[in-house]
């Protein structure tokens, strides 16, 4: 789960990290209350939403007066912004944070993250700051340090120091470094985080070590035990059929073509998309009903997928285990009926109770399209697409 | 015998009297398998499905003889349970359990290294399906009817894609020696190359499958596991060729956030390890069988 750069800085300086001094603004006007209450000759304007590289899409703009602070949020509210990371939708920015400007003398990377090949939190970091590392990683890859952090016994001092040396830091201000170094791995492990990211961390002309940016992203499946992290989503951040889908408990993941899928399993899931694409197709979304799916469970599955406006065919593909392929197709007999379908729908079925589900859909008379396998279900459908919208 | 588990090996269910417990320790007793108890802390003494409930997994070690163990344990305390068994001697264990937090499996995997390998429990999952040796036992929630014994080893992340594979064998009449569903999330018990090592050792397999996806290393390094250690032909598909970067494709570990971690790249790596790729999920009882018939 992601958090706004404000709440990850809110979260990190309880961890000892200094950021320059800051404040929300949800209208124009707090907006430039804001800059009124914070001291200095400049502000910066930014947009929060969850998405990186906002400074090249223009969500961040420098201020030099109150009136430039007052443009800036007009021009940001209640826009949606474009980044390389959010899709061709972008995404709504409700809020700004306005921060004092910085007069930087380096820019620098730091990020904590969970390493899946070691199993091990790794820490990672460049004296060269600014741009995205994955570039720097291929442009200049000796640039970038990583340690290796032993989860039995945590980060050690001189791990942090190896770190803060390599990040080329004057030793005036290397016991803050060893503070903000140890004070993100520690957020990252007291809070369940998957990545703690600062780039660029940056020294000041008063020799401040500062989080100028600050990006959090939290393990989903800890948040049972984290409630004040949890309470810190925003939906508006998420795309709404996803939260749909969440709400249900079913998996939902937008794309964006125009066959609507709904398939028990993640791993079955991106089999059939596969298949789709390469018979010609390309999936609007997919939607994991995952196990133990009831007729009712079908059912708002059906519906949740048929919600997106651009699906003009669907298909089912099911591959009972824990399912059942009778309660799945009496699910799906009952939403055809009750939906008014305009589009195509074709129904795979296989595993246990297989026969009894297919008994169900031909006995149903409803003009539901059958197939035995998973490639001549995405023929089929990626078929019954073309038909439709010839 | 075959590898991991046989109709001899002696299963306990770890979350015994909860519901799913209850469904899937049947559902395994139906199949054959050997289950001689289960762990329910507090219930000890009582008897479940007619078998004893014990309250620790050390005294079904004692007390039943169990081997393996299978875990149905709510997430929050699942890692825990997994360690309960480790430390009571349990030779492998499946974690069924969908959820557990990321930080909790690397505790787990620190607490497994710290056996000395020959006396460190095997574990599989969280968040799969199980493993099964066709005709002979099932460890796992899968259809055991679409199994059918044979010579092909699989290991693959997926539940239902893993039945998807079985069932396109089993209608090309090719059995499976054992399958084993690894899980999807980002820290697993035992990885492809894992389970491919137990693959290789085992005399009735003649071939091997892997059904990989998008995000993690694991794949190719079982891909370099194969060329350098493995005499046995490896067969794999990796899910995800539409997968766009960055976005968590419903399991937790397919995510592609690094470079090489792509459907694309992964098939390309294998292809230059001399793993036999499946083009498409439709084609892999046809590939196997294509294999199969060369040696």
């Amino acid at each position: 789960m992601n958090i706004h750069e404000y709440q990850a800085k809110e979260i990190l300086t309880e961890f000892g990290i200094k950021i320059a001094e800051g404040g929300l603004a949800y209208s124009v006007e707090e907006a430039v209350q804001r800059a009124r209450e914070i001291e200095g000759d400049t502000w910066v304007v930014k947009a929060q939403i969850h998405s990186g590289a906002r400074g090249k899409a223009g969500g961040i703009k420098v201020c030099k007066t109150h009136t430039e602070v007052e443009t800036a949020a007009e021009a940001l509210l209640g826009k949606k912004l474009v980044t390389n990371q959010t899709g061709p939708g972008g995404k709504m920015c409700a809020r700004l944070y306005v921060e004092a400007g910085s007069k930087i003398t380096k820019e620098l990377y730091l990020s904590f993250l969970i390493d899946r090949s070691t199993e091990r939190v790794i820490m990672i970091g460049s004296a060269q700051g600014g741009m995205e590392i994955e570039k720097l990683a291929e442009t200049d890859p000796d640039a970038i340090k990583k340690i290796y952090i032993e989860p039995a016994v945590g980060l050690q001092d001189f791990q942090a120091r190896k770190m803060a040396f390599a990040l080329d830091l004057d030793t005036s201000i290397m016991n803050h470094a060893v503070k903000t170094i140890k004070g993100c791995y520690r957020a990252l492990r007291d809070l369940d985080a998957n990545t703690v990211e600062i780039n660029p961390l940056v020294v000041t002309e008063n020799n401040e070590l500062i989080a100028l940016d600050a990006k959090m992203d939290f393990d989903e499946n800890a948040l049972f035990r984290r409630h004040r992290i949890a309470e810190l989503r925003d939906q508006s951040q998420i795309d709404s059929r996803e939260v749909a889908a969440a709400e249900s408990s079913l998996s939902y993941v937008g794309l964006d073509g125009d066959i609507g899928c709904m398939i028990n399993g993640a791993g079955l899931a991106m089999a059939t998309m596969d298949m789709i694409k390469l018979a010609g197709g390309e999936p609007a979304n997919f939607l994991d009903v995952g196990g133990g799916a009831s007729a009712e469970r079908t059912e708002k599955a059906f519906r949740l997928v048929l919600a997106d406006k651009r699906v003009k065919a669907m298909l089912v593909n099911i591959f009972a285990g824990i399912n059942r392929c009778d309660w799945i197709a009496e699910g799906v007999v009952h939403a055809v009926k009750n939906i008014d379908m305009k589009v195509p729908l074709v129904v795979r079925l296989s595993g246990t109770n297989v026969k009894e589900g297919r008994r169900i859909i031909a006995e149903s008379g409803l003009p539901i399209i059958t197939a035995d396998t998973l490639a001549d279900a995405a023929e089929k459908v990626v078929q019954a697409r073309n038909e439709a919208t010839a | 015998m075959a590898t991991l588990i046989d109709e001899n090996t002696r299963i306990i269910v770890q979350g015994f009297t909860g519901r799913i417990g209850t469904f899937h320790a049947q559902e395994m007793i139906d199949y054959g398998s050997k289950v001689v108890g289960g762990v329910t802390p507090g219930k000890g003494g009582q008897k479940h499905l007619n078998l004893p409930v014990f309250n620790t997994v050390k005294e079904a070690v004692q007390e039943a003889g169990a081997e393996a163990s299978i875990v149905f344990v709510p997430p929050a305390f699942a890692a825990d349970s997994i360690m309960e068994a480790a430390d009571a001697g349990i030779k492998y264990c499946v974690a069924v359990t969908d959820g557990i937090p990321t930080q909790d499996m690397m505790t787990v995997k620190n607490f497994l290294r710290r056996f000395p390998k020959k006396e460190r429990m095997m574990l599989t999952g969280p968040n799969c399906s199980g493993t099964i040796s066709p005709g002979r036992a099932m460890l796992g929630i899968m259809p055991g009817h679409i199994y059918i014994r044979g010579n092909v080893g699989v290991v693959g992340r997926s539940g239902t894609l893993g039945y998807e594979a079985a069932d396109q064998m089993r209608l090309l009449g090719i059995g499976i020696s054992t399958s084993v569903g690894i899980g999807g999330d980002p820290i697993i018990g035992s990885s492809h190359r894992d389970v491919l090592e137990r693959l290789e050792q085992d005399p009735e397999t003649k071939v091997a499958l892997m059904i990989g996806e998008i995000g993690g290393p694991q794949e190719v390094e079982a891909g370099i596991f194969a060329k350098e250690n493995m005499t046995k032909p490896l067969v794999a598909y990796i899910a995800g060729l539409t997968a766009p970067e960055g976005r968590r494709m419903g399991h937790a570990g397919a995510i592609i956030s690094s470079a090489g971690e792509s459907a694309a790249e992964k098939v390309a790596t294998l292809k230059e390890l001399g793993v036999t790729i499946c083009s498409t999920p439709a084609m892999m009882g046809k590939t196997v069988a294509e294999v199969l018939a060369k040696i």
